[in-house]
């Protein structure tokens, strides 16, 4: 057991940490840095640089055109893309369609969707949820019906996370009621182009548009788009699911929120000194960093385990899930408090990467305080989305503890 | 960057299981813990065959030279088995002390005897109304001709009834709290005015409230330089801290083991209690703590190994305040979830439980650790921003 990086594993952070700095553009990286609103534009044009260097999927295995990385060299690109500020890949398409159909999509699947997900062209959303599904997802009940070489597709998807830049999604659906709820689900691919589809926005909680109601009606479906076999979806979904879980620690994310809530600490003031003087504020940021410090080995140890026996994620990923969208609540909490009575303001507008604070609120108004309370808001999502804490816990009580 | 242990690592671990579980039974460790004695004779010299108590020093000490991970092994079973032996006082607080600080004619003279079995020690290093300042020391060291005469009190000695030595800790110089001034002797237990005042403790344990009354020691029994001991001190109650760490991962897992046989076993109401949620959802937030704490006994037992004073002490005390807490989480609710069963002597859940308490309130609680570790954090954030 060792702790300690091996000399090529400080080249790889080298080589990344270089790329990094050469290759990721300055806006991005500012918007990233000062939690400023992130287009579509932004987040394809990152993954088309990324592409180009030959590291569009990290983990991907090199025959889907994937870097073939260890658990530890992906750990070490999260790392340095926190640090410097890069916006996160969109984890739809590369971690969550795409080890489904490397698993059970046909080679034309493969071959038509895997490299379009790499080169950035195919922006992929996911169509889970329903208004009557959300933890009990097996009762789903969009309905798919196969009429000769095509599936009939009808009903509503909810909490879709950026589908108003899709240009897929990943669903499930109904196409048989007659066994188990979860033995009637498939897994279907459909271009959002299909005539049918329509997307209405949710504004959420920080008054912003990240997630969509989509109504399908009488979608048209080729058969070909079907993945694997018809109702064996909820497989699938289970699979992709525990991929999704396992990218949820999140640890990149939370150390560049631990780093900028520090900053703040030490900027905002209390009795004339720096708020980081005040232990009792303090011990708060401390046991969050404890938290991470222990996730940060977790994950390592859970994903390492995992990669040793080549099998997918399995149950111990609601494991991170839970601590990870646990940790970043706190930290989210914590610079809300921090900034204290300068949390209080909605600037919608300073979301913009063109903002610039009026002359009044320019010198005491920080940088980074405007995206900091919206974000707290918004963060009340992570132990919710991707089957909540609880969903998380009785899949720990069943399937690892076998209570 | 590698998770896994070695093959070596893994013969120790199935040794310690297999004689814990031949050897080590709890009914056979209860009376143990009541004996005079107060642990298994046969037992320490089974663990000088298999070189357990030579595990730290360097060869040729007559030691395997093994790492803060071999430490973390063992002591995980240590825990698992709730042992009664002075491993952690001789073999890694006293015996990792004498290897990275004594004279070598004292490393020479005293370590092969402890990895053969034949030589206790044990660190008197904490005095009464201190708590857990190792600056706390009214114990004085006067100069007398080539040697010094020692006169105080040492209280709650860990392992002090079976030592050999003491470790002890007396001030040579400045006011009782500084930090400079204090002096470490390498005292035998037959010293002329030294007085034990012995008593078990809570976990099943022995220690002593030591006496002196003008002991004299000779020059050459002074451990690190006279006045500055403080430091290796806190060096040898670090690596306690990690084996401790690794000690409490080894209880908490036994004890989500009993536990979650128990829910799935007791019947109330007309079925298992492991049937109910609000059971089932304690015990998977117990089985995170666990996973938890297991990492955190892996960042505490590395570093342990390093020599930048800081980065060991933040990782040190982070993981100690870290595993205080995780620990009385899943001690009080192993307690809890076994109801009243939980707070009987005759089922190992309540020594599990004691023993862990325990831990916390060895070389420092969750509190004053977690004090440590944010003044560390303290110190980088206003260097970072300065």
């Amino acid at each position: 057991m060792n702790l300690n990086y091996t000399a090529e594993e400080e080249s790889f952070r080298a080589e990344v940490r270089a790329f990094l700095e050469a290759e990721l553009p300055a806006d991005i990286r500012s918007k990233v840095r000062l939690g400023r609103r992130m287009h579509k534009d932004d987040l394809v044009r990152w993954q088309k640089i990324l592409y180009r260097r030959g590291w569009g999927a990290g983990m991907w295995p090199r025959r889907y055109g994937g870097a073939g990385w260890s658990v530890v060299e992906q750990h070490i690109f999260d790392e340095e893309g926190a640090a410097a500020g890069a916006p996160p890949q969109i984890a739809f398409a590369l971690r969550m369609v795409a080890p489904v159909l490397m698993s059970f999509g046909t080679a034309a699947q493969q071959d038509h969707f895997l490299p379009r997900i790499l080169s950035g062209e195919h922006w992929w959303c996911q169509g889970y949820s329903e208004p009557g599904s959300g933890s009990d997802l097996a009762s789903l009940r969009m309905s798919a019906v196969r009429e000769g070489a095509h599936y009939r597709v009808n009903g509503q998807k909810t909490w879709n996370t950026l589908g108003q830049y899709a240009d897929w999604i990943f669903c499930l659906v109904r196409t048989s009621a007659e066994a188990r709820p979860q033995q009637g689900i498939s897994f279907l691919l459909i271009d959002m182009k299909s005539p049918g589809i329509t997307v209405r926005p949710i504004i959420t909680i920080d008054g912003e548009h990240e997630i969509n109601d989509i109504f399908f009606d009488k979608v048209q479906v080729p058969v070909e788009n079907l993945v694997g076999e018809e109702n064996k979806g909820w497989t699938y979904a289970k699979f992709l699911l525990s991929h999704e879980r396992t990218n949820n620690a999140g640890i990149g994310n939370c150390k560049r929120a631990l780093k900028r809530l520090k900053e703040i600490a030490t900027r905002q003031l209390r009795n004339g000194q720096p708020l980081i003087e005040d232990a009792r504020f303090r011990d708060r940021i401390a046991r969050v960093e404890l938290e991470l410090m222990a996730l940060e080995i977790t994950n390592l140890r859970v994903l390492s385990a995992v990669a040793a026996e080549s099998r997918a994620p399995g149950p111990e990923a609601s494991l991170l899930k839970i601590k990870g969208s646990e940790i970043i609540q706190q930290l989210a909490e914590l610079q809300m408090h921090a900034l204290g009575h300068d949390a209080l303001p909605y600037l919608r507008e300073a979301l913009d990467v063109d903002w610039v604070p009026a002359p009044l609120l320019a010198d005491h108004y920080g940088p980074f305080a405007p995206p900091l309370t919206g974000q707290y808001f918004n963060y009340r999502k992570t132990t919710i989305y991707a089957g909540s804490t609880e969903i998380q816990k009785n899949i720990i009580s069943k399937l690892i503890l076998g209570l | 960057m590698d998770f896994r242990l070695t093959d070596e690592q893994l013969a120790l671990q199935e040794t310690l299981r297999r004689f814990i579980a031949k050897d080590y039974a709890f009914e056979r460790r209860r009376s143990l813990a009541r004996s005079p004695l107060g642990y298994s004779a046969q037992a320490w010299a089974r663990y000088a065959e298999l070189g357990l108590l030579g595990l730290p020093f360097p060869e040729e000490f007559g030691g395997l030279g093994g790492s803060g991970v071999d430490i973390m092994v063992v002591m995980e079973l240590v825990g698992q088995g709730l042992l009664l032996e002075p491993y952690l006082s001789t073999v890694v607080v006293c015996g990792g002390l004498l290897r990275d600080a004594a004279a070598h004619a004292i490393k020479e003279a005293l370590l092969p005897q402890i990895a053969a079995g034949t030589l206790k020690v044990a660190l008197a290093a904490y005095e009464a109304a201190g708590r857990y300042e190792l600056t706390h020391v009214a114990s004085t060291a006067v100069r007398d001709g080539k040697g010094w005469r020692l006169t105080g009190r040492k209280s709650v000695v860990l392992d002090a009834p079976s030592a050999d030595y003491f470790l002890l800790s007396a001030r040579s110089s400045g006011n009782q709290t500084d930090a400079q001034g204090i002096s470490l002797f390498l005292v035998p237990r037959d010293a002329r005015g030294l007085t034990l005042q012995a008593y078990p403790t809570q976990s099943g344990g022995r220690a002593a409230d030591l006496h002196l009354q003008d002991v004299a020691i000779e020059d050459a029994a002074v451990i690190g330089a006279a006045d500055r001991a403080l430091p290796v001190i806190e060096r040898a109650v670090e690596q306690g801290i990690a084996a401790l760490c690794a000690e409490a991962v080894g209880i908490v897992t036994a004890l989500n083991e009993a536990t979650l046989n128990h829910l799935k076993t007791r019947k109330q109401f007309g079925t298992v209690i492991g049937s109910f949620q609000a059971l089932q959802h304690r015990m998977a937030d117990m089985f995170i703590a666990a996973e938890q704490a297991r990492s955190m006994a892996i960042v505490a037992a590395i570093p342990a190994d390093g020599d930048d004073p800081a980065a060991r002490r933040r990782a040190i005390s982070g993981a100690k305040a870290y595993i205080g807490q995780a620990a009385r989480f899943v001690g009080q609710q192993a307690v809890q979830l076994h109801g009243a069963m939980g707070v009987v002597d005759e089922l190992n859940v309540s020594h599990y439980f004691k023993r862990l308490t325990m831990i916390d309130m060895t070389f420092g609680d969750a509190d004053y650790h977690l004090a440590r570790f944010s003044e560390a954090l303290r110190v980088e954030a206003l260097g970072a921003a300065s």
